[in-house]
């Protein structure tokens, strides 16, 4: 008896919570609203089944419950009512399947005038590519790819040359124009999500997948790695712009081919070299860093990281709120004038001779802190602590111990890593929960020491 | 001279009888302690796995409050969760375990025809367990690749236990599939060639019918996972490149060229789906029988039944890619995939009807068993029809690796599996152990289940709607989800830890009716089907004393018009059948 | 009554004993055979499962189809003389014939050379060069026939356990089964080593 109302009772809630639910799909903003009329074609005929199987269900369970006298008919099979309800699901079936077949056939073919962009995964960040003028992209394969080359572009392919290279996780596309991206990986699988375009796909090393779309709403959207991809696959974030035509070619236009960003300048070490007089009060001469100031040793870093840093002291990305010490930085950032003059103090910087930091935690517990490296943080700095540019990830091995507490805090407190355009600083945030407090937080400093 | 099968023979004092302790809880052969042998580990690995969920449901609830795993152990704990619930848990218990137990007493045997190799069986699955247990204990710990083991990432740095985890898992994959072999073997051979007399193919219960099909899928799908298992360590020990293409690992790039993940996929899912059925036909089986029993009404549609076991069976080997939509694959395979996929809800939902028409004009005693299965049809009907979304193609393309997914395939493939083996062990406890279980106790372990359970998995296929990505170890920040998902995600948490703290009460009921029960009588329920008519209970070895039984009619005459009683065993001639009097 | 008409059986209509003393639906073969047929099928589907897999393989850019030793052909006939022999005694011990011993032992003594010289030729490969992780081809090479040897030694431990009964005095009526049930397994060892040579030569 219960059961049977319990059951009934389940059925109508059940009913009352999917339309009092705030907990929906995300308005679309794309092409694909033949998608969400499947989804919905499918929900009233499987909501159907649900409520009246269900329902006929408990009124059995409540008028056939055992009652003294009772007798239970006999009644092998009904032949004729199992055809009938053979054909109704079948009529059913048929009525969800035949639309999203339709839809489907839609999607396995791009339009032809769809244009084509690159979509690259890698562990575990996004990284997209347009193509230039001739509307091609160039030939790629993971046997060229090195720290200049991400994509591993093929130097060789007249096509590549003017591919617009985009090595950061935000991308760009014009409203109104149907795209068909082109995925790619070079490690493992990811897959390119972004809610409200509805459609995604895996990002398969070794093949090329795709998918296509229309935007059709401008706006800033999340974009999701949804195929697990190693430790990092919940951070590995980025973001899709939809723009009016004319922001996209503003955007476009200041984006580096890929001709550019082969074939940079030098850097002119001793314009960094002057430059850095006034680094190295407290940075010391040869960036060995001082505790007293407050200033990390920048011997050993590699100088794509100094450069980004130096830049986001700069656009105030770093240093601000809670970040006393960041924040003296904003000002001795924006000495360096330009891009070129931090380009030139980076590469100085990476002149210095590299002697491992004095250690300054002792009462780290060097084998939890192992533990917790081992298992959270080597994946992108590596088991020997020199970080490696293909996962973003700065040398901790042998820097200032102290500094990296006061970090790995900030990231914890969110002092660091929040703002909106700091998308590696964001993953550590996260990566930093792997540390519980400042003890677990030392352990790692003192471990980190023992890596020379 | 003509075989004759061992049925015939008779001769019991053929049969190995154990001498010692030893080897009659140990090294045994009797098919009834293999069973419980196998059953107990599978329950006691599913605990673990049931610990290692309630640890990510606590980091996913609460992520300031409890502070319990790290990123590196939600992943492993992800990946140890599925692979031991979906192969070490649910196929053991239900093929091992009541596949054991059930099939020579449902059929009519003293044991299965080859009980040594039943052993060994039971022997290599535990060595399979402990292989797997042993990775929790080596440096890196156990692998974190997700339950696909999707290659490359499986076997790269980045991914936790990528070194001797994965070995492990796949080595201990290895000796399952073994062990899973031998004791497969026996059951099909065992329903084939050594039913009692008189026990024709269609007079067999429901259930043997589900494991039959079950182990016979299990036959030829667990073939693909060991294909795919042996390639995995060729590639990750010896440096082919079955699997893997030319890639990068932390920016360094390794030796393979030219492999294809995609192919790996194909072989894992041409397992992994048949293996949703494996776990899956014996809970129909096993819920049929219990249906039956508690409503005193036969199996309504008994041939649409068995041909839907057979029929689901059959194409379970041809929708393997509906969990590949999204792969990368040629999506023109979607068109096929997606209309088979489809199609298997045909046989399935007439199982459905046929259940609930079982109900209609019965005499429904409401005891606990009959509580879990009416309580598995609801979860059923609600995981098969959320399969309707997945299967069909397009919608899967917003809802694949979403919570959507983890919900549905809870409810189709854990809850509801689950909720037959309660429903399945309260019923045949009598029979198994000679004493009734505590009633009170048991529908209250239902109610805090099946309730508890619904409270979890419902509100998550909304956070699926939302667009929640699943294996997420925490969400960070996104444009798209409220932070009212946050609290859902709590709710969902807190429901998780009362339903599995909840478990509790089964065990309790279990340990405490062995001593304190009621005494059992043979055949509490009144069923008919053979095992509850052994001369003993519990059943001693060799099940049926000096005579093995002879089959007069089919598993399902319950509440047969004229019969005095309202069912009538399968062993009972007509003419021993008491008929009610006229002048009544 | 024929498997489909079974199934279609309306249960509920016919009570009492049906059949005789064997329930129908069993098979005439003893249940070892049944189990062995099973075995063979899984068997086969891990090998199909190679199969496709090395054909899906194949198709990708790196392939570089090797040509196989023409050695064997030699280990073939090995096989072949082997599978010949475990037939002749089986039809020796079905006759009732005395002399099945030597004829059973020299049909594992065959096998036995033709896992030796599958290792002769594995080792000539090895020396011209060609090992595991030369070219996936060679992969699948050493992978198909590695496990195809695997199988014979499971053969060859069931085979030797016989032939110890059979050389310590057992009935031969008791081993009738074992031989028969070996050569079955042969044959198919067979039919499986002619199907991989076939699909690694013509590729």
């Amino acid at each position: 008896m219960a059961l049977a109302v319990v059951i009934f009772a389940l059925v109508i809630g059940s009913v009352i919570f999917h339309f009092a639910s705030p907990w929906w799909f995300t308005d679309i903003i794309s092409n694909w609203q033949s998608i969400d009329t499947t989804i919905l074609i499918t929900f009233w005929v499987t909501g159907t089944v649900f409520v009246v199987i269900n329902a006929f269900m408990a009124y059995c369970v409540y008028k056939f419950r055992h009652r003294s006298g009772q007798k239970a008919a006999y009644e092998p099979e009904n032949h004729k009512l199992e055809g009938w309800l053979s054909a109704i699901t079948t009529v059913g079936v048929v009525l969800m399947l035949a639309p999203g077949l339709f839809v489907w056939a839609d999607f396995v073919q791009p339009p032809e005038d769809a244009t084509e962009f690159e979509v690259l995964g890698q562990q575990w960040q996004w990284n997209f590519r347009y193509p230039g003028a001739d509307g091609k992209l160039g030939t790629a394969d993971t046997e060229f790819v090195n720290e200049e080359n991400p994509f591993g572009i093929n130097p060789e392919d007249p096509n590549g040359q003017d591919d617009i290279i985009v090595n950061a996780p935000d991308m760009h596309l014009p409203v109104g124009k149907p795209v068909k991206a082109l995925l790619r990986s070079n490690d493992v699988l990811h897959n390119y999500t972004i809610a409200q375009l509805r459609v995604k796909m895996d990002l398969v090393p070794g093949l090329t997948s795709y998918l296509w779309f229309e935007p059709e709403v401008t706006g800033r959207y999340d974009i999701l790695c949804e195929e697990l991809c190693g430790i990092g696959h919940f951070i590995m974030r980025g973001a899709i712009v939809i723009d009016t035509q004319e922001d996209f070619n503003t955007w476009i236009a200041s984006q580096p081919t890929f001709a550019q960003t082969q074939q940079s300048a030098e850097p002119d070490i001793a314009a960094g070299q002057a430059s850095y007089a006034v680094c190295s009060a407290c940075h010391g001469a040869n960036g060995e860093g001082n505790q007293a100031l407050n200033s990390p040793k920048l011997a050993g870093l590699q100088d794509w990281y100094v450069e980004r840093q130096l830049n986001h002291f700069k656009q105030g990305i770093r240093g601000g709120e809670g970040d006393v010490n960041g924040a003296a930085m904003i000002g001795m950032a924006n000495m360096l004038v330009d891009d070129d003059a931090v380009r030139n103090m980076a590469a100085y910087i990476s002149t210095f001779p590299d002697m491992p930091a004095t250690p300054t935690i002792v009462e780290g517990d060097v084998e939890n802190g192992f533990d917790i490296y081992d298992r959270n943080c080597a994946a992108c700095h590596l088991d020997s602590g020199s970080g490696t540019w293909y996962t973003d990830a700065p040398k901790l091995a042998g820097m200032s111990d102290w500094y990296f507490v006061t970090q790995i805090s900030n990231f914890r407190a969110g002092i660091r890593g929040l703002h909106a355009a700091d998308p590696y600083g964001e993953q550590m945030v996260s990566m930093a929960t792997a540390m519980s407090g400042l003890n677990e937080i030392q352990d790692v400093a003192a471990y980190l020491s023992t890596l020379r | 001279m003509a075989y004759v099968p061992l049925a015939d023979q008779d001769n019991e004092a053929d049969l190995h009888h154990p001498h010692s302790w030893v080897t009659k809880y140990v090294w045994s052969q009797d098919h009834k302690v293999i069973a419980i042998q196998y059953g107990g580990t599978a329950i006691l690995v599913g605990i673990a796995a049931l610990m290692l969920s309630l640890l990510m449901r606590m980091q996913l609830g609460f992520p300031e409050t409890f502070d319990l795993i790290d990123p590196n152990a939600y992943y492993q704990s992800v990946t140890m969760h599925g692979m031991i619930m979906v192969v070490y848990m649910l196929t053991a218990l239900l093929l091992g375990g009541f596949g054991n137990y059930m099939v020579p007493l449902m059929i009519g045997a003293r044991d299965m025809v080859f009980p040594f190799l039943n052993m060994l069986s039971f022997w290599f699955y535990l060595a399979s367990v402990l292989i797997l247990m042993a990775s929790f204990l080596v440096g890196g710990g156990p692998t974190g690749a997700g339950w696909t083991l999707y290659p490359p990432q499986a076997t790269l740095a980045g991914t936790p236990g990528h070194d001797m985890g994965i070995l492990l898992m796949l080595l201990s994959l290895g000796v399952f599939v073994v062990a899973f072999t031998m004791g497969g073997l026996n059951y099909v051979t065992t329903i084939l060639q050594n039913r009692a007399r008189g026990m024709t193919l269609m007079r067999m219960p429901l259930t043997v019918w589900g494991i039959f099909v079950a182990t016979v899928l299990g036959l030829f799908a667990f073939p693909a996972l060991l294909v795919s298992v042996i390639m995995m360590t060729f590639d990750t020990l010896l440096g082919t490149s079955f699997f893997m293409p030319a890639i990068i690992e932390s920016g360094t790039a390794l030796d393979h060229n030219g492999g294809s993940p995609v192919l790996f996929q194909h072989l894992f899912w041409f397992f992994g789906h048949p293996e949703v059925y494996i776990v899956a036909l014996p809970a129909f089986g096993l819920v049929s029988d219990v249906l039956s029993t508690h409503a005193r009404k036969n199996i309504f549609g008994y041939r649409m039944m068995v041909w839907a076991i057979i029929a689901i069976g059959g194409l379970s080997f041809i929708v393997w890619a509906h969990h590949m939509y999204v792969s990368g694959m040629n999506p023109y395979f979607g068109f096929f995939f997606a209309t088979t996929t489809l199609i298997i809800a045909v046989p399935t939902a007439l199982k459905v009807y046929n259940w609930v028409l079982t109900l209609w004009e019965g005499d429904i005693r409401l005891n606990a068993p009959m509580y879990f299965a009416i309580g598995f049809i609801f979860t059923f009907i609600h995981g098969g029809l959320t399969g309707l979304f997945l299967g069909n193609v397009v919608i899967d393309l917003p809802l694949s690796d979403t919570y959507f997914v983890v919900a549905h395939f809870h409810m189709v493939m854990g809850v509801s599996p689950v909720l037959v083996i309660f429903a399945s062990l309260y019923h045949w406890y009598p029979k198994m152990s000679g004493r009734m279980y505590h009633e009170g106790l048991a529908k209250l372990h239902f109610w805090i289940t099946f309730l508890g359970t619904y409270a979890i998995y419902l509100p998550m296929h909304y956070l699926g709607f939302l667009g929640v990505p699943r294996r997420y170890y925490a969400l960070g920040q996104t444009d798209f989800i409220p932070e009212s998902a946050q609290d859902l995600n709590a709710g969902i948490t807190v429901a998780a830890l009362i339903v599995g703290s909840a478990q509790i009460l089964f065990f309790i009921n279990i340990l405490w009716s062995l001593r304190n029960g009621k005494k059992a009588e043979g055949n509490p329920w009144g069923a008919a089907s053979l095992e509850w008519q052994t001369p003993d209970t519990p059943p001693v070895h060799g099940n049926w004393g000096k005579e093995l039984p002879t089959v007069y009619r089919w598993a399902y005459d319950y509440s047969v018009p004229g019969a005095k009683e309202d069912f009538i065993p399968q062993n009972m001639a007509d003419a021993d059948v008491e008929m009610e009097s006229k002048s009544n | 009554m024929g498997l489909f008409k079974q199934i279609t059986d309306k249960p509920w209509e016919r009570t009492g004993i049906i059949g005789g003393l064997r329930a129908e639906g069993t098979f005439s073969a003893p249940p070892e055979k049944v189990a062995l047929v099973f075995f063979l099928v899984a068997a086969s589907i891990v090998f199909s499962l190679f199969g496709v897999s090395y054909v899906i393989r194949m198709e990708l850019p790196d392939w570089i189809p090797v040509s196989e030793p023409s050695q064997l052909w030699f280990n073939t006939a090995l096989l072949v003389i082997s599978s010949f022999l475990f037939q002749r005694a089986k039809t020796l011990i079905s006759n009732g014939k005395k002399i099945v011993t030597s004829t059973f032992a020299s049909g594992g003594v065959f096998a036995i050379l033709f896992i030796a010289a599958q290792m002769v030729t594995w080792q000539n490969l090895q020396a011209q060069g060609l090992f595991m992780t030369s070219n996936p081809a060679n992969s699948f090479y050493y992978l198909l026939t590695g496990l195809h040897a695997l199988h014979i030694l499971g053969g060859l431990w069931v085979w030797s356990k016989s032939l110890l009964r059979l050389l310590s005095g057992a009935a031969q009526e008791d081993l009738r089964l074992s031989i028969e049930l070996c050569t079955v397994y042969w044959h198919f060892l067979l039919i499986v080593w002619i199907a991989v040579f076939a699909v690694l030569s013509n590729t």
